[in-house]
């Protein structure tokens, strides 16, 4: 065991530890959207969950915990750098709150009141994936303007299965999560697994009706 | 993603492919080396391959078009008789060269990256072909057309339309003159 300082508040934790996962555990609130409490490497993709380390911004998904590190989870500095990213998010976000079935338990809602933004964002160009939803999968209906591309579904699928059936297609602005359509290779008729449904924060996936 | 209507000369090719897959190692590290000898012989990669694929290195095929996706050089349709190529580098954009990209779309009913149903058109976004000075430039086959304006968009998706009827009626003269 070692001991950290956050926010001025003595925390012991185990020499190596997720520092994201310590704060989260000490009731130490940093917004995050990607990351997943797996041991794996992190994905360290969303920028949501910086922290300052030495007057310098760490995203703390991929800092290990040592011996007298002090970290700041709220300066000018880490908010401003978290509201940026954040605002870039919610820019290629269809903000359709009401319509939404994520409505009340959205991660961007959360992470959005913590910051004290406000979703719909001012002064950034919205841009929209046309066609936004995806039903090309059997079972599986992406809604790819609500999707973060924070690739948990992805994860969780390679961690069940072995290999994912979901995947990042595309790349820049057109990066998309996609199903491909594999009706006969997959075990996904979802009656056994559903765990990127459930694992996503902001239920951009969805079962069809069949 | 949409279903492309394969043509003999595609189906010939995919079979083809079958027997060449065997020179390759099953493993993953072969999957872009793959994917080139596909996109060389077919010119495309069809569902049907990327699903060939998938099965022969045993991974699922969203694997397969997720990363053939992520690199200009795979296609997803077949490569068009007249492929357009509109230049969006730093001088075309400057002029304009997207409303000239739109104008070929909405010209040909196709996205960027498409290919007409009859296999005719193709049209692909490029970034600079070296003549600058002649921004907004198009190219067609491998004619390159400087100074685009929407008016020439029309005009030249026209004159390979009008110079296809007229091939066609000539082979009819000649069918009929032969008999």
């Amino acid at each position: 065991m070692v001991k950290i300082l956050v926010d001025n508040k003595h925390i012991e934790a185990e020499d190596g530890a997720n520092l994201l996962q310590t704060c989260l555990d000490n009731d130490i609130y940093i917004p995050n959207l990607c990351y997943l409490n797996d041991g794996q490497i992190p994905f360290a993709g969303c920028r949501l969950c910086y922290v300052q380390i030495n007057g310098k911004p760490v995203a703390s998904c991929t800092q290990k915990v040592a011996e007298g590190l002090e970290v700041q989870t709220d300066t000018p500095e880490v908010r401003s750098l978290q509201k940026a990213a954040f605002r870039l998010l919610l820019s290629v976000h269809d903000i359709k709150c009401k319509e939404c079935p994520a409505n009340k338990r959205c991660e961007l809602q959360r992470i959005g009141k913590f910051l004290k933004v406000g979703l719909k964002v001012k002064g950034l160009e919205v841009r929209l994936k046309d066609p936004g939803l995806d039903s090309g999968h059997p079972y599986l209906l992406i809604d790819q303007n609500r999707c973060v591309l924070c690739g948990k579904c992805v994860r969780v699928c390679q961690k069940k299965h072995g290999h994912s059936y979901l995947t990042f297609a595309k790349r820049g602005f057109e990066t998309v999560i996609s199903a491909y359509r594999q009706p006969e290779e997959s075990p996904l008729n979802f009656s056994e697994c559903t765990a990127c449904i459930d694992i996503c924060p902001v239920r951009a996936l969805l079962l069809k009706d069949v | 993603m949409d279903d492309v209507v394969l043509t003999s000369e595609d189906k010939a090719a995919l079979e083809e492919l079958r027997s060449q897959l065997d020179r390759y190692e099953k493993s993953t590290a072969n999957l872009i080396p793959i994917l080139q000898m596909i996109q060389e012989k077919v010119k495309f990669l069809p569902p049907a391959a990327i699903k060939m694929v998938a099965g022969f290195l045993e991974i699922p095929s969203s694997q397969v078009y997720g990363v053939a996706t992520f690199y200009n050089q795979f296609k997803f349709n077949p490569p068009g008789k007249n492929p357009i190529k509109v230049c969006l580098g730093t001088a075309c954009h400057v002029r304009a060269g997207d409303i000239i990209l739109e104008n070929f779309e909405r010209k040909l009913g196709i996205r960027e990256g498409e290919t007409t149903e009859d296999r005719e058109f193709s049209i692909d976004r490029v970034a600079c072909v070296g003549c600058c000075a002649l921004a907004p430039v198009a190219i067609m086959g491998k004619t390159v057309h400087g100074h685009m304006a929407p008016s020439k968009v029309e005009g030249l998706v026209m004159r390979v339309q009008i110079e296809r009827e007229k091939a066609e009626r000539e082979r009819q003269k000649n069918e009929s003159g032969q008999n």
